[in-house]
């Protein structure tokens, strides 16, 4: 079991604040880069009401996303995005009033080694990270870097994690845990996977930390029947999509508020 | 460049390519880097080859599949006119000779055995040359499973032959539409792909690339080609072991196989890439496909494309324990070009007869180039794999020369 609010950082102190007033949590996902103006979709989700914002950089070989994901970060790398570029956009971000969350492949974190690269967050004003081919057994190296950088790396959980791994991950995980929702990769699906539940459940007898699902999590009404079990929602696909085609903050700003009409109903 | 690194005359502790330590490592590099949701299919299979591999049933059956099935032991044999020109003495392990034409059948025969074990019904595969899709439609065929094979749709069109060769066998063969459209974005399909199948699927990974335990499973499964091979030396060879062990890189599954019978020998190996695929040689420290070792970046750390004229040899990087051997100074790691690897095949063809893979003439091409340049002295012995055959090059030459 896991102390509370002793090691809790500044993401996680947020979540659970914002979750023990009763709030389903929101966090809705954008590829940086993806357009020259992109950080205003980040000031277009707080304003609809995000709890957290992830934005990923993009990585050549995304072995865990589906094809929306895929698509957006050949976009923003053919328009010359990179991490450094990302993280300079993001440092001129400020006053959100949310916690940013970084996510990328292992790669990109040892390019510059995990110690550099969680400095270069913190310097960026991120909090947390997620590196969706990083499993525990192999985080030692980014835990201890991201501790000392004062960055909080939240692992991911799965349907397949057998039931004391699960204690392992939620026990080594900082500011939540992510719960893959599914057996697949990111993307939008018609409805809510069987397997969340069970999943949510799970995670639960092992830790009190904030437990966001993420992954096929497309609509308002999957995100309301979500947040019957988990502490909140990743929502990324569906925006994503939503600015491939076109859609600008503003656009954007609805849907999240749409989501977040939903959570705030159940 | 790293290509001067001291050769380690003795092999170091470390360096015999027994088993990984912990974790699959292989000094720094290896792993099970893999997302969450695959690393409980990684201990299974891990969990399911050691049981196999230490039971004699199973290396009993798979022995016999490679005997009766695969056309197991393969020759050696002596390349005599080319020897007398180069001045040393080549011997060509002939993988060329195996069912389906390369070495990809030892390795997958294995798996595939391996699959019925764990009562998996489908082998999801990725190829780029096609070799492995088609030894993997081959042995899914044989055994009454279901393949399902991702290949890049440049390579698709490339590897006609091979694409035809798989649906004929009865396999489902995915094109890859994303990225460069080569082998590392098929691997990636294929990744992708078995996150959401592992309840039925065996990933049947065709190198010594990907999460533990596949760059150790998959070596072991080639090891049969050294092991062959140190026999076969032991009686054509005067001193019983060569003086050099030559083997072309891709990811590295050949070379592997191949430096494993001569691990605990002081036999010199070299490992051959493609100078456009050059992962050991030139890449540098990542983690991708599920291991730590070394690819071809960007300065921002992106994964570059790998260019080669031999679809095999287009992989952006190398599998962990090349990287370690490399490290050690136990193997060395040098490139051809495309046109050396051209010309190699051109000449063991006419001097030989032997049409050999695209693939398999970069291993050749350096023989060639280091017997001419001294750095191989008169009179060595070498021992070369000569991996897979011709055949499927042919549009690709007819184009060329």
């Amino acid at each position: 079991m896991t102390h509370p609010t002793l090691a809790a950082g500044q993401v996680e102190r947020h979540l659970r604040a914002r979750r023990d007033t009763g709030r389903r949590l929101l966090m809705p996902y954008v590829t940086g880069g993806i357009t020259p103006g992109w950080t205003d979709y980040l000031k277009a989700f707080a304003a609809a009401g995000a709890d957290a914002i992830e934005v990923g950089l993009p990585f050549s070989d995304p072995t865990l996303d589906g094809v929306t994901i895929q698509q957006a970060g050949d976009t923003a790398l053919a328009r010359g995005a990179n991490t450094r570029r990302i993280l300079a956009d993001l440092s001129e971000v400020r006053d959100l009033g949310v916690p940013l969350v970084v996510s990328t492949y292992y790669n990109l974190v040892l390019h510059d080694g995990p110690e550099a690269f969680c400095a270069a967050l913190r310097r960026a004003g991120a909090g947390g990270l997620i590196v969706p081919d990083l499993p525990v057994h192999e985080a030692d190296e980014l835990v201890d870097a991201a501790a000392a950088a004062g960055i909080e790396p939240a692992l991911l959980a799965s349907p397949a994690t057998p039931q004391p791994r699960l204690a392992e991950i939620a026990s080594r995980s900082r500011g939540f845990i992510y719960a893959v929702s599914l057996m697949g990769t990111t993307g939008e699906r018609a409805a809510l996977a069987a397997s969340a539940a069970g999943l949510t459940e799970r995670i639960r007898h092992v830790t009190d930390r904030p437990v966001l699902l993420g992954f096929g999590i497309s609509t308002p009404d999957q995100a309301r029947e979500a947040g019957r079990y988990a502490d909140g929602v990743v929502v990324g696909a569906a925006v994503m999509r939503r600015v491939l085609d076109g859609a600008g903050p503003e656009d954007l700003r609805a849907f999240v508020a749409t989501l977040r009409q939903a959570l705030d109903q159940e | 460049m790293r290509n001067v690194l001291p050769w380690s005359e003795q092999a170091p502790p470390d360096g015999t390519m027994g088993e990984p330590r912990a974790l699959g490592r292989f000094g720094e590099y290896g792993g099970r880097y893999a997302p969450e949701s695959l690393v409980e299919a990684c201990r299974e299979v891990d969990e399911a080859f050691r049981e196999a591999w230490a039971d004699p049933g199973f290396r009993g059956a798979l022995a016999r599949l490679l005997a009766v099935y695969a056309g197991r032991p393969t020759p050696l044999t002596p390349a005599h006119r080319l020897s007398e020109a180069l001045g040393v003495r080549l011997y060509l392990k002939r993988e060329d000779l195996t069912h389906t034409g390369s070495h990809k059948i030892n390795n997958v025969l294995g798996q595939a055995l391996l699959a019925v074990r764990m009562g998996q019904r489908r082998l999801i595969a990725e190829t780029g040359a096609g070799q492995h899709g088609v030894a993997t439609a081959t042995a899914a065929a044989l055994l009454g499973l279901e393949a399902t094979v991702f290949m890049g749709e440049r390579d698709i069109e490339r590897q006609a032959l091979n694409v035809f060769r798989m649906r004929m066998l009865g396999a489902e063969v995915v094109p890859v539409t994303t990225g460069s459209r080569t082998l590392k974005d098929a691997t990636s399909e294929a990744m992708r792909y078995w996150v959401g199948a592992t309840g039925d699927s065996h990933y049947c990974i065709g190198s010594v690339v990907g999460p533990d335990p596949y760059p150790w499973m998959v070596r072991e499964f080639q090891r049969v080609i050294g092991e062959e091979a140190r026999g076969q030396c032991a009686e054509e060879l005067r001193a019983g072991v060569p003086d050099y062990v030559v083997a072309c890189v891709g990811g590295g599954s050949n070379a592997a196989g191949t430096f494993a019978g001569f691990a605990d020998t002081p036999a010199r190996f070299v490992g051959v890439e493609a100078e456009g695929g050059a992962g050991a040689a030139r890449g540098r420290l990542g983690v991708l496909h599920g291991c730590r070792s070394l690819f071809l970046q960007d300065g921002d750390g992106q994964i570059v494309e790998a260019h080669s004229v031999a679809a095999g040899l287009d992989y952006p990087g190398v599998g962990p324990e090349h990287a370690h051997l490399r490290d050690l100074g136990r193997a060395r790691y040098v490139t051809v070009t495309d046109e050396e690897a051209i010309g190699a095949a051109v000449r063991l063809a006419r001097t030989e007869g032997i049409v050999p893979a695209l693939e398999s003439a970069h291993a050749l091409a350096w023989v060639i180039r280091a017997a001419g340049d001294g750095r191989l002295p008169a009179g060595s012995t070498v021992l070369m794999t000569l991996s897979g055959r011709g055949d499927k090059d042919a549009s690709t030459l007819k184009e060329l020369l």
